[in-house]
């Protein structure tokens, strides 16, 4: 199946943060009270080789696997869905040292609070779902 | 074999990450975690409650499959390449978790205050994790990415709706860990 690549790659990333330490709670508890540059290392190491790339897709140096210009889709726009949204996602990172992808890592490492984890992060999801409509944007 | 089981440092994991991004590009696809929060729903029938859950999943089919793969390549890292989850943390950070009656700070990725048995066997423990988790997936959903998607996909592409994002993981992170995390330990 070709989709499989996405597969192998979701193990590789997995593996990397694991390695770097990238799902540890203490790392994202440093990161938040400014008490390590290990985290704003990772991350703003991720930032700017990918700022890199982004400049290659832009100009054509890079194309996707079936040859087509790879353009990231746009951010949906809107100052107080990105903040205030961005906001709640921060108030349960900080509680749990958990971001989306880290969720699914973490099940391997702490399988019940892991599931616990990803059943609330699946009913705030639908919660937004619902109410998607009704939200200021 | 020493470097495989070694933690890896800052300076290797930010490359892999942006090589990680470049290949879920060049794959076609577009970079971010949370949406699969989103695809979940509508797998398990959100479709018949709302209509904002009634898309064919079988088109996010390749996120599924890499969302597989974090959890299978979470297993490999956790029994095979983590022999030591020692994390080496600044002396401040233990003392001050360690004041907060935190134990054995830094011995394992996960602190048995909220990892450990407490999350299933205590209402406050379950409610920690359950409270963080629906907060990460409303968040997420209600700001339109996570780490991934806003915070390294977003800022690399220089967006502002990112930039904005991540002040607010910011200004939620900060709230959590400086008066959240001593108000509830």
């Amino acid at each position: 199946m070709k989709n499989s690549r996405f597969l192998i790659l979701g193990i590789f990333f997995a593996i990397v943060l694991s390695k770097t330490q990238a799902i540890s709670w203490y790392r994202f508890y440093e990161m938040f009270t400014f008490q390590s540059f290990h985290m704003f290392g990772i991350i703003g190491g991720a930032v700017v080789i990918s700022a890199i790339f982004m400049q290659l897709f832009k100009y054509g140096k890079i194309k996707d696997i079936n040859g087509n210009k790879i353009i990231p889709k746009p951010k949906k726009k809107g100052f107080i869905s990105t903040i205030l949204g961005g906001t709640f996602f921060g108030l349960g990172w900080g509680i749990s040292g958990a971001c989306a992808a880290p969720i699914f890592v973490i099940l391997g490492f702490q399988l019940v609070p892991a599931l616990i984890l990803l059943l609330g992060a699946l009913i705030g999801a639908f919660m937004y779902g619902l109410l998607s409509k009704k939200l200021p944007n | 074999m020493d470097f495989i089981l070694e933690p890896w440092p800052w300076y290797v994991g930010g490359p892999l990450i942006a090589i990680s991004l470049l290949l879920y590009f060049y794959f076609g696809k577009n970079f971010g975690a949370s949406t699969n929060f989103e695809t979940l729903c509508t797998m398990a029938g959100a479709g018949r409650v709302s209509d904002y859950f009634k898309k064919d999943w079988k088109e996010r089919d390749f996120a599924l499959l890499f969302v597989i793969g974090l959890i299978i390549g979470g297993f490999i890292s956790a029994i095979y390449l983590i022999p030591n989850q020692t994390v080496d943390l600044n002396p401040r950070t233990a003392q001050e978790l360690t004041e907060l009656g935190f134990l054995n700070v830094g011995n394992h990725y996960f602190p048995d205050e909220i990892f450990g048995k407490s999350a299933y066997s205590s209402v406050k423990g379950f409610l920690i994790l359950i409270v963080s988790g629906f907060l990460i997936g409303f968040g997420t959903r209600y700001a339109g990415g996570c780490t991934s998607g806003h915070a390294i996909t977003g800022l690399s592409s220089l967006q502002l709706p990112s930039l904005l994002a991540v002040i607010g993981f910011f200004i939620g992170g900060i709230i959590a860990t400086w008066y959240l995390i001593p108000l509830i330990f």
